[in-house]
């Protein structure tokens, strides 16, 4: 193989199949998808994100939740996801448009959230839980996201958004824990974490 | 003295020219390379400490959890991007153009290409790193650096593929080696490879579920396009150079590269098994996956037939052994590789932290040690001073030979418990954590002893720069500081 014209054309190519099969064509099939008006109730699906939780989808990117959680309802068949109740339906590719970055996950430290807002729908749980992990799920190791949350002496009353904890982490006499926009933003956009809508390609599951 | 090599006639080119001319390279790629590697080596110290900071959280996570620069999901990656940017590629690229030159069999020429090509690339990667702890970081795996650092990779890599291209135009006509296929693929691989996959996920973002596609693609091929031809690249080339004989075979090298080139390409989506992709996709990389079977064996025998029958030359050249040890983690990083993309196996091992232990194997077991092999052979001659100590060198190896043996140990073991408890709906989730916890107590052990490998190689890099010790007009050898002497051997 002593012929460099060849050698690189090899290259090229081998490389170019590839290129079509895992980029070009998950382009056109997979990165097109405009959402679907739902005609029993009139909800466009996937639901647009609030303002607040696109902001939200940043702070998760920022923190890297990716790296210990996955966002992913695989098919029966595939792992216990549906049994263990994680989303009513398996996630399809729809499912991500709105998404940027995808966070599918390839990692579950800790347990899926492709539909956290359904399964937790209360703002103070997450808070509780973002502060003091291993107080609100005991056997926890999530860190404490409490660098998004600022202690402040109360001025007159307690602010409406100020945060209730359980020990050890309840604020000083006189003082109030409350969460930085960084913090509502992340908690909106996992409240927003709903996948069991239907789809064409993804049915409404049996209630 | 190259100049007149060139022009003699070959019938007329003693030993003694070639060797004198083997100097002039190396001698030309003393900066470029010093930088490569001494830089590579910066960051293997701050990767390693990223390492083990994240990972004793994990053992502790109320650990320097009050600065969200210092938390889990920032450290782990600037610990991923500082080790496969700032360590491995560095030092894959220090190694490949030195490689280059030599083969080549012309000194190396544009050095200030390779330079700029250095700064670009350091800066780049301290603004990375800088970038993910204070929170710019995408979140997509591999690709975690802000565009701002990966901007600058991308030149630095664009600079460094223009200069092998020239070297290529300029090299001495005869035989094309099989290390030179591996460096030209991966040198015009990868730049295509970092450039497509940032400008659709970073630069102008493509929707979701296509994201995953791209990122997988990307994901994997870095490692199969990028790595694994340099590290065989540098095993095919020191494997027969420290034992004085030629490649077992030349037509199971074509087999390799040409199998490696078109498989390995298409293997990306066995990270997304079971993901909300269409089924033909999965299968693709599922097939291609399990047919990575050819390249990785025909590669393993045409290695082992090689170094056959001269398996006490380890017992003496640090080269050998850190390269050889490399050459067969290849073998069992790609034949546990295959496995896992097996849907019914990857049932087991998907979401765990096998897929880790699995990483660590194929980046570190496998490129690492050859890096640290090609290191050990590459610095005397471009320094003009041999190590300085055998004992280091000993350290070093058994440090990290036992850490990075015991990490993949621990981690296959935990994430089998973690997967398999995941996969039963009947045990709480909470239960699979509760396994694998004193698992990642004992990786951080085994990081520990990595981190204190690297911090011996250091020091022993860094006398050998400041050429301690007396002169030697030996190789620095295992065992030559106990007063025992080799069986005659090329080291």
């Amino acid at each position: 193989m002593n012929r460099m014209p060849v050698i690189v054309t090899g290259i090229f190519l081998t490389f170019l199949s590839s290129w079509v099969g895992l980029v070009a064509y998950p382009y056109l099939a997979l990165g097109r998808y405009t959402p679907v008006t739902d005609e029993a109730t009139g909800d466009i699906n996937p639901p647009p994100l609030s303002g607040l939780a696109e902001r939200g989808q940043q702070v998760y990117a920022s923190a890297g939740c990716i790296y210990c959680h996955s966002q992913q309802v695989r098919q029966v068949g595939y792992g216990s996801d549906l049994e263990r109740g994680w989303g009513a339906r398996p996630t399809v590719a729809r499912d991500y448009m709105r998404e940027n970055p995808v966070f599918l996950g390839t990692m579950r430290t800790g347990p899926d959230l492709a539909n956290i807002g359904a399964r937790q729908p209360s703002v103070m749980w997450h808070h509780q839980h973002l502060y003091q992990p291993g107080v609100v799920s005991p056997g926890s190791i999530m860190p404490s996201y409490k660098y998004l949350y600022v202690t402040r002496p109360i001025e007159g009353q307690r602010s409406a958004e100020a945060i209730d904890l359980l020990p050890p982490d309840t604020a000083p006499d006189g003082y109030e824990i409350v969460p930085t926009a960084e913090a509502e933003a992340l908690v909106a956009y996992l409240l927003s974490l709903n996948r069991n809508y239907p789809l064409p390609e993804a049915p409404e599951p049996p209630q | 003295m190259s100049a007149t090599l060139t022009q003699a006639h070959p019938s007329t080119v003693t030993p003694e020219m070639e060797k004198a001319q083997r100097a002039v390279i190396d001698e030309s790629t003393r900066l470029p390379v010093i930088l490569f590697y001494g830089s590579a080596i910066f960051w293997l110290l701050t990767g390693s400490l990223l390492a083990l900071l994240a990972s004793f959280k994990l053992n502790e996570p109320s650990l320097l959890n009050q600065w969200g620069w210092l938390t889990f999901g920032r450290v782990r990656p600037a610990h991923l991007n500082a080790v496969v940017y700032g360590w491995a590629s560095a030092a894959g690229i220090g190694t490949a153009l030195w490689l280059m030159a030599r083969l080549c069999r012309t000194p190396l020429r544009h050095s200030k290409l390779l330079v700029s090509a250095a700064i670009f690339w350091n800066i780049g990667i301290l603004l990375g790193t800088l970038g993910i702890l204070s929170g710019d970081g995408r979140s997509i795996e591999w690709l975690e650096f802000p565009n701002y650092s990966s901007f600058m990779l991308f030149v630095a890599f664009g600079l460094i593929a223009v200069w092998a291209v020239i070297m290529f135009r300029f090299r001495q006509p005869g035989h094309v080696y099989v290390s030179q296929w591996y460096l030209l693929a991966a040198f015009l691989w990868f730049p295509w490879l970092y450039s497509t996959a940032n400008l659709l996920l970073n630069f102008e973002p493509i929707q979701g579920g296509a994201q995953g596609a791209v990122n997988w693609w990307y994901g994997h091929n870095a490692l199969g396009l990028w790595f694994t031809p340099i590290g065989l690249a540098t095993a095919y080339y020191l494997i027969p150079k420290v034992l004085g004989r030629p490649i077992h075979s030349y037509y199971l090298s074509i087999l390799g590269f040409w199998s490696l080139a078109l498989f390995y390409s298409w293997n990306g989506m066995h990270h997304l098994i079971g993901g909300p992709f269409p089924a033909w996709l999965v299968s693709a990389s599922v097939v291609a996956s399990v047919m990575m079977f050819i390249p990785v064996i025909t590669t393993a025998i045409n290695h082992h037939m090689t170094v056959r029958g001269n398996f006490e030359a380890l017992k003496w050249s640090p080269t050998l052994r850190f390269t050889v040890f490399g050459a067969m983690c290849y073998t069992l990083a790609s034949l546990q590789g295959i496995s896992m993309a097996i849907p019914s196996l990857n049932k087991v091992t998907h979401f765990t932290h096998y897929t880790v232990g699995h990483a660590h194997l194929g980046l570190y077991a496998f490129f690492t040690m050859i890096m640290f092999g090609a290191m050990y052979y590459i610095l005397p001659r471009v320094v003009g001073w041999e190590w300085p100590s055998a004992r280091l060198i000993r350290w070093h190896f058994w440090l990290v030979a036992i850490g990075i043996g015991m990490m993949v140990v621990v981690l296959t073991l935990g994430g089998i418990l973690q997967g398999l408890a995941l996969l039963d709906p009947g045990i709480t989730f909470m239960a699979s954590l509760d396994y694998t916890k004193p698992w990642l107590f004992l990786r951080s052990v085994s990081g520990v002893l990595l981190t204190a490998g690297h911090i011996v190689f250091a020091v022993s890099f860094t006398l050998l720069l400041l050429k301690a010790g007396s002169k030697r007009s030996e190789p620095t050898l295992f065992g030559s500081d106990q007063g025992r002497q080799p069986e005659p051997l090329n080291v």
